[in-house]
């Protein structure tokens, strides 16, 4: 039952993966890119975790968490030059 | 005396629970760098924490939390209906004014933060004397209502966490 | 028997977690108003990894998952913050905007525009 509840979960995750894509290529303004950037590192990293159970390992937690950490850090300095024109003041 | 070991005591609790958390297993070494962290980090940093907020009642925030964590839950189901159902001419989305008197700012962070994840409402901006915020709803058709509900649900417990 | 309950828990809590991740993505590209869109992944999509993070931490019964779940929603908020600035800050007129209390200003609005 795990296993077919895993694949369904997968599956979702992968169709939002390409839904964003799409938004990524159809944006009308540059904060709906990043936007759909943001959406993008949120569901990679349901998509590594869900890979670490598939698999069993604990290895790929290190993965999730860096993921989590960069896309953060990246999508605030990239609004940030948005608003601001320059990241570091 | 632990004054002056621990000058910050609940960075020092986070510390070390994050780092228990970070090696994911309760063994003895484990515990002594913990320890040495959570005694280390708040005395090097400690020029950075000029102010340190003052909690009155740190055990209302566990419920507090509690409250977020089920309003969460149930503002993703909203939102997911909205979504999925509403047609998008019907979406009556505003900008709405919250006018706060909260005494700190890590009480309006917490405020604005618990603000966006809660039903079909966003933090948009704050007003530069920082006695209002601005948030953006998503499907509002009485904003008054929405202005309440924030003021007494969340404002209101913050206010008696936070003296 | 309780193991059992686990796997229907932890089955559940998965397709849980893909819908919501699903929907989020969706909205994503149906909301018509650029404000709007930026409901959908800070809520759904957050919830929907949430879900999967607490269902991994229940399936492998390890504790390192919660601190990616905690990270994920103590950072959702900052970043529909910032994203919704500079929203306001080129997208949105200052006219749609209502006014602060006492007369404030907000503090993301550009200032009135001068003429070079």
């Amino acid at each position: 039952m795990i296993a077919l509840a895993l694949t369904f979960a997968i599956g979702c995750f992968a169709v939002a993966l390409l839904l964003n894509l799409w938004r990524l290529i159809t944006a009308p303004t540059m904060t709906d890119r990043l936007l759909a950037v943001d959406t993008m590192v949120v569901n990679v990293i349901a998509l590594i975790v869900l890979y670490g159970i598939k698999t069993a390992s604990g290895i790929n937690f290190e993965a999730a968490l860096l993921f989590a950490f960069t896309g953060f850090v990246s999508t605030v300095a990239f609004a940030k030059y948005l608003l601001r024109g320059s990241i570091i003041e | 005396m632990i004054r002056k070991i621990f000058p910050h005591p609940y960075l020092s609790l986070t510390l070390g629970i994050l780092w228990l958390l970070l090696v994911n297993k309760l063994a003895v070494g484990s515990l002594v760098m913990a320890t040495i962290l959570a005694i280390a980090i708040p005395h090097i940093s400690a020029a950075y924490w000029p102010a340190r907020p003052r909690l009155v009642r740190p055990f209302a925030l566990l419920g507090y939390i509690g409250i977020v964590v089920y309003d969460v839950i149930v503002s993703s189901i909203a939102v997911a209906k909205i979504i999925l159902f509403m047609p998008p001419a019907q979406i009556k989305s505003a900008f709405i004014t919250v006018p706060i008197d909260l005494p700190s700012p890590e009480a309006i962070t917490l405020l604005a933060g618990t603000i966006t994840m809660t039903p079909g409402t966003l933090t948009v901006d704050i007003a530069d004397d920082g006695r209002s915020l601005l948030i953006h709803s998503l499907h509002a058709p009485d904003e008054g209502a929405i202005r309440d509900e924030i003021k007494s649900r969340y404002e209101a417990r913050l206010k008696r966490i936070f003296a | 028997m309780i193991g059992a309950g686990l796997d229907i828990l932890i089955a559940a809590l998965l397709v849980l977690g893909g819908i919501f991740g699903l929907i989020g993505s969706y909205g994503l590209l149906r909301l018509k108003g650029a404000m709007q869109r930026l409901h959908a992944p800070t809520k759904a999509s957050t919830v929907g990894l949430g879900a999967v993070l607490i269902a991994s931490a229940i399936g492998a019964g390890s504790w390192q998952e919660v601190l990616v779940t905690l990270f994920i929603f103590l950072t959702a908020p900052l970043t529909a913050l910032y994203l919704a600035k500079t929203l306001i800050h080129s997208h949105v007129s200052p006219a749609d905007v209502p006014p602060a209390a006492n007369g404030a200003k907000w503090a993301a609005q550009p200032p009135i525009a001068q003429k070079d």
